[in-house]
Parts: C-alpha cells; structure tokens; sequence
C-alpha cells in the first residue's frame, strides 16, 4: 500500500476586500549577494494592466515569481488578490493564473490531455472540465491539433495552448512573464488580442516585457525596472510626457554634410554612413528656427526634416541611459 | 471535499498523468524490467549448477541442483526488480523538475505532495507489474514454491511496501540531483544492494564482516520473509517485521525529505 501524504491546506477563498490586485512594500530579494529586487514598491489596480518593463536583468523574473509563490522575498509585505502572500499562499494560488517565460506544458502529452490536467487538478468535474476543455481548444484554435503529443507543437501553439491551460481556472489575477518572446508577428499580434478579451472581461493582468510597444498598446499602467528598482511609474502618455520633446530627424544629401552637421549641433549621427541626424527637441517653431539658424551659419542646409513625438523608446533610453535594442549591460 | 480528499483526488489526477508518459513512453519500463529477467537467466542457467550444488536451505526443497537455485534465487531477483523500477523513478523525477510544467503545478492551488505521489505511485504500479512478469517467467522456468494463495498474498503485499519505500526514496534521490545524469547514477545501490544481501547466497556463505554487513541491511530481511512465505518457514519476529518496520521506515523518511526538498527547491 502506498503511503500517501495527508498534509495538506486549503482555505477558503476569501473575498478581495481592496480593489488593488497587487500590493507590494519595500519588497526585497537577493541572490548570492547580489540585489536583484531593491525595496520595490507595486501596486496595481484590479481589472487594469500593468506592464513591467525592463531590459534581461533588471529582475521581471524574480517579481513574477515571488508574486506568484515560487520564490520567498527576503524582505517586503506582499497582498495578492487580498491574500497575504507570507501567511496565506494557498489563497493566492487560488486567484492566480501564471503564463511564464518558458512553456508550462507537459510536452509528453497531447494538448488536449494538458488541458484536462488542469481541469482535474482544478476539480472542474467531468462534464465541466470536458466543455471547458473543448471550448479552450476551439478559442486557442487547437482543435485540430488537439490529440497530437505537444512535442510537436510550434512555439506559438504551445504559447496558446498554455494560456489555456492558465485561463482553465478563470483567474482573476493573471502573469504574464514575457508573454510574447520569441513569437513572430501573427503570433504575437494574436496574443495581445487575447490579452485585450481578457480585460474586457475583468481580468487583472500583470505582464513583463521588454517590448515597448507592447507596454504602450496593452498597459493601462507602465513601471521601468532597472537594477532591481522602479526608475518610473505611470501611464505611457504620462511616461512620454517625461522625456522632453523627442526628436528631429534632419536628412542629408550625402553622410559627409551629415557628419559636419553633427559636428557643428554637438548631436549623434546614426552611423558614420548616414545621411541622417537625429536631434532633440519638441518640435516647436522657435527651437526648429534656432537649429536651421546654426546650420545655415556654416552653410548646410537640409533636404528635409521630419519631426517625432517621444515614445517609450526615448523613456527607456532616458531612464536607463540604455537604448531598448541593447538590452544587456554590454553597451 | 476535505484536504484528504483534494490530496487523494490531486494524486489520482498525477497517477494518470505518470502512467500516460509510462504508456507512451515503455522503452524505459523495457529497459528497466528487462534487466531483472537477464539476471533471472543468467543466474539459474550460467551460475545456477554450480551455486545450487553448493546450497544448503533448510526450506527450499531440492538436492543442490540448479533447480533448486531457481527456487532459492526468484525472491532475490524479485527484489532487484522493484530496485530497478526506483532507479527509473529517479530519473523520472528529475526530469521533471526540470520542465514547465512543474513550476505550474507549484503556482496552482493543488496538493502539494500530489506530484510526488504521482511519481511513486507510477513507480509501484510499474514495480508490480515487474515483479508479476518476473514471476510468470521464472513459473515457467519450473520455479515450484510451496505457498498458499494467502502466503502468495502475503508476500505480494511485503513487495508493494518494500516497492513503495525505495521509490520515496528514488523520488527523494531525484529531487536532490543536480542533473539528470546524477539522478540515474546514484540510485544504482538499489540494484546492487541484493547482491550483498541474502538473494543470491546464504549469508554464511559470506566471510566475515560482509556478513554483519548483509544480515543488518533492509534487503536481507525483506528477501528472507518473501523466501519464508513461498517456501515455509517465515518467522514473523525474524523476517515480516523487521521486512515491514524498514519499508514504513525507510518510506517515512524519504517521503518526509522529498518534501521538503520539493518544497525548498526553486525552478529555473
């Protein structure tokens, strides 16, 4: 006879007595001395989207982990869903769904048995979990693949289907590590529109990203993460409206005229073989009289110029003082 | 439903799940079971005349003959075949530790030992099914063992126990490998341990120091209750409850160090 564990808890679901999903204070964690969360505040609204935005590193990972119940913080109070994450996990499992960065999927078994999996291990019964299944599959277009092992899914099958598997228990709070890494186009485009029917149905949805326009398209709030701290915090218009300006883009006949145009503006071009220049500035008559002024001193004059808002690339670089295609330490 | 129930109901749903990979997956199970029925073989055919000419059992009939080794030997293979099966359960494990899914299993608000018990449960069941091939084939060998139906029934329930504690063990082994490849390795006492114990000679045939050695390890008594059972001459205080006592503690142990490494260790 096998002896089987009897330790075992599960409380009841409580109801969510704040309207914020996510509150977290001073929240800490360290690996082998080194700080990969530095007392970081959360807080996010229920049926909003967050986007944490941040370059390899900066310590996404860890948050969605912590917040998720795999990882203990060193320091810090955390509520999830009005669960206290140190004293009631269990609560927070029960409200939570997690999309991470790797698929959650058993690659032995086929996408429908994965399905019906967690509709077990979620107690759906079996006429429930059976049409829950089979709604899942049709949503997530699975069905024709449904009995095929996993192994043999592309990554964007297997992104669908393990967001199923996620919204199989209809969390109220879902993660969503990196939700689209490493997914082409149609995919990707495909997942932000689940991401957008799940919040027009309530959810709550906590995404990383290292993607701007993925932040600025989906997030009702954004936070930049960078070493392990929030550097900024806010809605993307109110995060664009931080950078002064954006930029103009001044193009040349020939790199050359574009190089002594950088050198006279004290500006960057965008290689040594370029034809265009990119300067700061808001785009407003008096700053654009000014920077012809000083060009047609030495006599250069552009073709044309163009002029560009600031969006959450120019945030990033100003915040991080690391353009978003750089993404490591290695500038 | 009480947490009992939730527990019973999770490890039902995690059974499947590991008899579905078992299922679709059988070159292990071949593999694994495959080995005992070799060393069945190549005991009684190879060394059988020879150890059997030299064997003196007062309950295993036969006049030193390689019959009667067959009849002596099948409980030591017997044994090596529920070691065989944990040393696949390691690997099993940790396998999947180093998948998705089980860093899923973690975020969900499931039993928490029920991954695991689907794992050792998976183990027995395969164990089982081992022991009853190894068992048909050695029958045919002309294995004769002089037992009741209740003797067999007996015997049968020692080897599920001692199945279910060498695969907590195994699992706890797998969750505290590094790798794949140090979970495969380091269960491999399991199948050796029968060849130091009393499956395969009599102990007084063993000099000394080996003998202290073989009389004190738990597949000793385990090999000695079965052999009893099937052939007469069991004895309840020499052999059944020494056999039960290390299998309920060697099961408690490991079942209580798997825990607290599955709940310790972190994914990625």
């Amino acid at each position: 006879m096998p002896v089987l564990p009897t330790e075992y808890e599960k409380e009841a679901v409580k109801p969510s007595t704040s309207s914020a999903a996510i509150v977290a204070d001073a929240l800490s964690k360290s690996y082998d001395g080194k700080v990969v969360l530095d007392a970081v505040d959360v807080r996010v609204a229920a049926g909003t989207v967050f986007a944490l935005l941040g370059p390899n590193g900066a310590g996404k990972t860890t948050m969605v982990n912590i917040f998720a119940t795999l990882f203990e913080p060193d320091a810090g109070q955390v509520q999830i869903a009005g669960h206290d994450l140190a004293r009631d996990p269990e609560g927070v499992r029960s409200a939570i769904g997690v999309t991470g960065q790797f698929s959650a999927v058993d690659d032995l078994l086929t996408g429908e048995e994965n399905l019906q999996l967690i509709a077990d291990l979620r107690h759906l019964g079996r006429d429930d979990g059976r049409r829950r299944v089979n709604e899942l599959l049709e949503r997530f277009e699975l069905t024709d693949a449904a009995r095929r092992p996993v192994s043999t899914y592309s990554g964007g099958m297997k992104r669908r289907l393990d967001l199923a598997m996620t919204l199989l228990g209809d969390p109220q709070l879902i993660f969503l590590d990196e939700p689209t890494t490493g997914l082409d186009p149609r995919s990707r485009r495909e997942m932000w529109d689940v991401i957008g029917e799940l919040v027009s149905a309530g959810v709550t949805i906590f995404l990383t990203t290292q993607y701007l326009d993925e932040a600025d398209r989906l997030a009702d709030r954004v936070a930049v993460l960078d070493h392990g701290q929030i550097v900024a915090e806010g809605r993307p218009d109110e995060l664009k409206r931080r950078v002064p300006g954006g930029h103009i883009s001044l193009h040349f006949p020939d790199p050359q005229t574009s190089q002594s145009a950088a050198h006279v503006l004290g500006a960057e071009t965008a290689g040594a073989e370029s034809p265009t220049l990119q300067v700061p500035g808001d785009g407003s008559p008096a700053s654009l009289r000014a920077l012809l002024s000083r060009l047609d001193a030495v006599g250069i004059e552009p073709d044309r110029l163009s002029i560009h808002d600031a969006d959450l690339d120019d945030v990033f670089l100003a915040l991080t003082g690391r353009p978003t295609d750089q993404p490591g330490p290695k500038t | 439903m009480t947490t009992l129930a939730y527990t019973l109901t999770d490890s039902r749903t995690m059974l499947r799940r590991q008899l579905k990979h078992l299922l679709r997956y059988p070159a292990m199970t071949v593999l694994l079971l495959g080995m005992p029925v070799i060393f069945l073989l190549l005991f009684v055919y190879v060394f059988g005349g020879q150890l059997g000419a030299g064997l003196i059992h007062e309950h295993v009939a036969g006049h030193g003959s390689r019959s009667t080794y067959l009849n002596f030997v099948v409980p030591g293979i017997l044994l090596m075949t529920v070691g065989a099966a944990a040393n696949g359960t390691s690997v099993l494990v940790a396998m999947d530790m180093t998948g998705g899914i089980v860093a899923r299993f973690r975020t969900m608000s499931i039993a928490r030992a029920s991954v695991l018990a689907g794992h050792v449960l998976g183990s027995v069941i395969q164990a089982l099914l081992g022991v009853a091939i190894v068992t048909a084939i050695a029958l045919a060998l002309g294995f004769r063992p002089t037992a009741s139906p209740l003797d067999w029934l007996a015997a049968l329930a020692i080897l599920a126990l001692f199945a279910n504690a060498l695969a907590w063990l195994s699992t706890a082994l797998g969750l505290a490998a590094k790798s794949v490849e140090t979970a495969s390795n380091t269960p491999m006492f399991l199948t050796l341990l029968p060849f130091l114990s009393s499956g395969f000679v009599t102990i007084a045939s063993m000099p000394p120091g080996l003998q202290q050695f073989a009389r004190y390890q738990p597949f000793t008594p385990v090999t000695d209750a079965i052999r009893g059972l099937l052939f007469g001459g069991a004895s309840v205080a020499g052999d059944i409850l020494p056999a039960i006592a290390w299998s309920i503690g060697i099961a408690v142990a490991s079942y209580l160090w798997a825990r607290r490494l599955y709940d310790r260790r972190s994914v990625t």
